[in-house]
């Protein structure tokens, strides 16, 4: 008996040495602080979203956007680790509590938002579902895909798509479904199937993944509507607005002309959106419960959202996306950010 | 003299002799021999010169790799990925240290007559993962702190299978003595929990592991993911284990019991000092063969976005600078699993034929 | 002072050292402990889940899955539920477990008998065989067919081609499909008399070699049996079965049999992986059957093909059975890595997609467990039933 006892010590000694250190908190935020650290789901790899090098080195706009957050919780952008979650465990991870926010280029739909238990803070990137064909094949539209095979990445919205837009043309096809975006390629590249579909700016980081990226092209239609970006547990109004705001701040410091180089002169801006945006005056950050100059450590760290676009996935990247419709809303675009007052 | 020694006619000595009785004993063995001989005789010759004589081993980049062989300047570029993950290399003296003293416990046992071969097979079940827990995570003792998301490679795959077969022998081996206790309720729970684990795929237990482990535990409570993998391959290995310690203990004669219990013994002094020490040396060829099991089955964690070995390969094969190397990807990890598997496998065996004591009915 | 000791000695034992007591105590302990365990569990993760809006229960698997699957041995499109994906997962489960069984068996029994050939040549390449294929990762060797064979194959214009009907290419394998006419049923009513033919025949030799002792070649005579029947009902019927022949049509062939690459290359994995663990038990199993059952058999006077039926195979498979049917199980097991590659299995498709369309994990998970479990169940007791009926009989 109490050799039982003894095993039974012994066994949760292993089992509490093994663990992390549990943090009992009542909200996200202080969950996080207490960590002293930001968990955040990416993709496992995805040019220009987030994408590891060899030493381990995170870099994308979704990688930016967790960068943003932690910039504004701590004032350090690199108070922040990364889960890298195949598209099939996203959800799960974040509603089990194993990451504190998911940016892992994630669309927005109506049943993600209410029967999941997440809460979607904002858009990143507005994108749209293409395909990605072999120049081979002699097709030039969407429209001639009757019969043709799709490789495609299992869980995500693409998959749902994809069958929609087939059946309202009246088309078949055949799906080819993989884990991860990697596989996706190879099977892409090893002949398995004539078209891959993506997300159109997947698609352009795929593209560029390829042996020889000519011998690809992709498709001028757009299947969909995929508005990306970072997701919250529901139930902690607080910690979803500051992801919300995180985003707005950089949208707005866009807006306002607030760059990387030039934030040090802007604390002496005597325009008042300016001056509540970097905590120079009144306590909006204090109402969302962050340090009051949240948003100048936001843009001093990792930028605004224009400088971050331009970084990863901009015209002079490899992906080599114009702004289009993911300009603000004063340059033709729809980036609209609600006011910091 | 040389009258008395004069030697048998030529086709019964020697290497004809021998080709006849093995290759050419029947008309169909001819043939046979003949057709399979071939067929080996094409198919050899040009996977040697793939490997071997076209291949590419120097070189500094992609663009060094023209000849039709393998390319094995793509694994050799890229060895520190495939060994160690994202671990930093100023930092992989550690790892190496956790492999020179894995080497030194686990390799004498090998070794017949290597001195202090027990206290090594000891040490390397005991001292030698509590070295490896302040080592490889470092954060104590003044090491700087790698987080489990940067551990990968090969080093992931000895971790995962090491722990996974240490964690699971203590708790393979209460199942197994309650699987064989007079207590029927006990008996129940054990059985039921053995065969639940052992009637489910690993790939399953993985991804329960994985994404639902969080849920059942309390708010603000959780684990890396690399210790929920490890709590998941534990508790299917000891399902296994306790099996495997079974058979072991269903071995010793009822007289050991007996006896044991003439001497007064109490439960836990019977098991553990009379039955258990018994068992156990009987059934280590099974508990090696099951790690010979585990070891391939830790591949699966790559499922789960961790990267192991085959992770690390698959993953660097879909790297665009490099063009057509799966099959020397899949070549080399399928090398180093066959040398650890094959190596250990052997050992067993010697194993048991040496505990074989003639005594199995 | 002594007395009383002694006393104490021969009355009965205080409760707490009453081993029956102790056990009960014991036992309760464990299972309020357990219980209390999987309360706590159960408990947390109703909470959790209520905490973060997660939606429970078992109503999804009446609601629109809206995607495709590649292949489905029942009728599926994006239309149908949840719940017809989960049956497409369990039948494509069961195929390539069913397939992998058949061939792992074949191969593995060949090569069993190879390794003890007199043929040292046969012998050591079947050993070859045996160490490298088991010692070697499945989940590799499913990359490896996949990724690495698949590549190296043409495209569906550049098929390798044998006669018109027959069609190898990166998209799969291509067959002439059977297609029955009207009058075929006279086909399978003749199979249906040939089988029951060969029965009575069987125990009409039987009954024969008991009186006289007499041997009939059965076997031989079955098989004439069971394929000219039918072969004869075919002709009769004027040749009612047509071949529908794949035909490259836009993007792919179609028409005919397509075997995948996914579940070609998974049954391929699995099936020599099986095999070489198979190989070695057959092995073991036949070395067990001690030689003096064949010197008996021989003094009988048996011809060498009935020692091996009637002698060495029953005793060799009372020892290859069991551990062949834990290695049946593995196979089934095994074919959910399915996942890694794309064959729409159970775990890719239901603990998959369908998973993650719904974010249902517990739900999920546990049905696909369950499905696990009941199939292993089902196995080790049809196993169970065979041991009963072939172990040895003491009388």
């Amino acid at each position: 008996m109490k050799r039982m006892i003894l095993v039974a010590l012994g066994m949760t000694f292993v089992a509490g040495a093994l663990s992390t250190t549990g943090v009992l908190a009542a909200t996200t935020l202080e969950s996080v602080k207490a960590k002293g650290h930001l968990q955040c789901g990416v993709t496992s790899g995805l040019p220009g979203f987030s994408q590891p090098d060899e030493k381990g080195n995170w870099t994308g706009i979704d990688v930016d956007t967790c960068r943003a957050v932690a910039a504004a919780v701590f004032g350090d952008a690199k108070a922040v680790e990364f889960t890298p979650l195949t598209a099939k465990e996203r959800f799960t991870a974040l509603q089990s509590g194993e990451i504190d926010m998911l940016s892992r280029n994630t669309t927005w739909t109506l049943t993600r938002d209410v029967s999941l238990g997440l809460n979607f803070a904002g858009v990143n990137y507005y994108d749209g579902q293409g395909f990605l064909i072999n120049k081979d094949i002699g097709v030039d539209d969407a429209e001639q895909l009757d019969g043709a095979t799709v490789c495609i990445q299992s869980g995500t919205t693409s998959e749902l798509n994809l069958a929609d837009y087939f059946r309202a043309k009246g088309m078949k096809f055949k799906p080819i479904v993989f884990d991860t975006s990697e596989q996706t390629v190879q099977g892409f590249a090893a002949g398995r199937c004539d078209v891959l579909t993506s997300d159109r700016s997947q698609l352009a980081a795929l593209r560029s993944k390829l042996a020889d990226p000519n011998t690809a092209k992709i498709l001028p239609n757009t299947i969909s509507k995929e508005p990306l970006g970072p997701v919250v547990r529901q139930g902690d109004d607080q910690w979803f607005n500051i992801v919300k705001w995180v985003l707005f701040a950089q949208i707005n410091a866009e807006e306002l002309g607030i760059t990387m180089d030039n934030v040090g002169e802007m604390l002496k801006s005597d325009n008042p959106n300016v001056q509540r945006l970097l905590g120079t005056d009144g306590d909006m950050g204090a109402k969302l419960g962050l340090p009051d100059d949240f948003g100048h450590a936001i843009v001093k760290q990792v930028g605004n959202y224009g400088e971050m676009y331009d970084r990863n996935v901009g015209p002079d990247t490899a992906l080599g996306l114009e702004r289009g419709i993911n300009a603000l809303w004063t340059n033709g675009g729809i980036l609209y950010a609600p006011p910091v007052r | 003299m040389t009258e008395s020694t004069i030697k048998p006619p030529k086709k019964n000595l020697g290497p004809v002799k021998w080709m006849r009785t093995h290759l050419f004993s029947s008309w169909y063995n001819s043939l046979l021999t003949l057709v399979v001989g071939y067929l080996l005789l094409t198919s050899v010759g040009p996977l040697v010169s793939w490997v071997f004589l076209d291949a590419t081993f120097e070189g500094s980049g992609p663009g060094d790799c023209l000849g039709e062989g393998a390319c094995w300047l793509f694994v050799s570029q890229r060895l520190n990925f495939f060994i160690y993950g994202f671990y930093p290399d100023e930092l992989q003296w550690r790892v190496d240290i956790m492999f020179g003293l894995l080497a030194l416990a686990f390799v004498p046992q090998f070794i017949e007559g290597f001195p202090a071969r027990k206290w090594l097979g000891i040490f390397g079940m005991s001292g030698l993962p509590i070295i490896g827990y302040v080592l490889i995570p470092g954060g104590i003792l003044g090491l700087e702190e790698v987080e489990s998301s940067k551990w990968g490679g090969l080093m992931l795959t000895l971790i995962l299978a090491y722990i996974g077969i240490l964690a699971s022998l203590p708790i393979g081996i209460l199942l197994a003595i309650g699987r064989r206790s007079d207590m029927p309720i006990i008996r129940g729970l054990c059985v039921v929990f053995i065969e639940v684990w052992r009637a489910v795929p690993l790939i399953t237990v993985l991804f329960m592991a994985s994404v639902m482990l969080p849920l059942f535990l309390p708010e603000g409570v959780s684990f890396e993911k690399l210790v929920r993998a490890l709590i998941g391959i534990t508790l299917w290995q000891s399902a296994y284990m306790a099996e495997v310690i079974r058979g072991g203990l269903q071995a010793i004669p009822r007289g050991q019991y007996e006896a044991a219990n003439a001497l007064g013994l109490g439960y836990w002094r019977k098991m553990g000092l009379v039955i258990l020490p018994q068992a156990l040396k009987l059934v280590i060829p099974g508990i090696v063969n099951t790690f010979i099991s585990l070891f391939k089955d830790t591949t699966l964690v790559l499922i789960i976005g961790l990267f192991d070995i085959l992770g690390a390969v698959q993953s660097t094969i879909a790297d665009p600078a490099w063009q057509n190397v799966a099959i020397e990807g899949y070549v080399f990890v399928a090398f180093c699993f066959w040398v650890f598997c094959f190596g250990i496998s052997r050992y067993s065996q010697n194993l048991e034929r040496k505990l074989d004591t003639g005594h199995k009915t | 002072m002594k007395k009383q000791s002694i006393d104490s000695i021969s009355a009965r034992p205080k409760p707490w050292y009453d081993p029956r007591i102790r056990a009960l105590f014991f036992q309760v302990v464990t299972l309020g402990v357990v219980f209390w365990a999987g309360w706590v569990l159960i408990d947390n993760t109703l909470s959790n889940m209520q905490s973060r809006g997660i939606s429970t229960g078992f109503g999804f698997l009446d609601e629109t899955a809206g995607f495709g699957i590649i292949m489905h041995l029942v009728p599926f499109d994006a239309t149908m539920s949840y719940g017809r994906t989960f049956w497409v997962g369990l039948t494509n489960t069961l195929l390539v477990s069913a397939m992998g069984v058949v061939a792992a068996t074949i191969i593995g029994f060949l090569v069993g008998v190879a390794r003890l050939s007199s043929n040292w040549l046969v012998a050591k390449i079947a050993l070859v065989y045996i160490e490298v294929i088991r010692n070697i990762p499945l989940l590799l060797q499913i990359f490896f067919w996949y990724f690495a064979v698949l590549a190296s194959l043409p495209a569906p214009r550049q098929s390798v081609e044998v006669g018109g009907a027959f069609f190898l290419n990166n998209r799969g394998l291509y067959l002439p499909g059977p297609v029955t006419q009207d009058g075929f049923g006279l086909v399978w009513g003749a199979l249906l008399v040939a089988i029951a033919a060969v029965f009575g025949l069987r125990s009409w030799t039987k009954k024969r070699q008991k009186a006289s002792g007499q041997l009939f070649p059965t076997v031989k005579v079955s098989i004439a049996i069971l394929v000219l029947l039918p072969l004869i009902a075919f002709f009769l019927a004027g040749q009612p079965l047509e071949w529908d022949l794949p035909a490259l049509k836009g993007f792919n062939f179609g028409g005919g049999i397509s075997l995948i690459p996914e579940l070609a290359a998974l049954w391929v994995a699995l099936s020599l992986y099986t095999a070489s663990f198979i190989a070695e038990i057959v092995r073991s199993g036949i070395l067990a059957v001690s030689k003096g059952q064949t010197e008996a058999s021989k003094a009988l006077g048996l011809p060498n093909g009935l020692t091996l039926r009637l002698i060495i195979i029953p005793q060799a498979m009372r020892v290859i059975i069991p551990p062949l049917t834990s290695q049946y199980l593995n196979l089934v097991k095994n074919s959910s890595l399915a996942t890694a590659i794309g064959y729409p299995d159970l775990v890719s498709v239901f603990m998959g997609t369908t998973l993650n369309q719904t974010g249902q994990a517990v739900e999920v998970v546990a049905i696909t467990m369950g499905v696990y479990l009941t199939i292993s169940l089902l196995i080790s007791l049809l196993m169970n039933l065979y041991n009963r009926a072939v172990e040895i009989k003491e009388r």
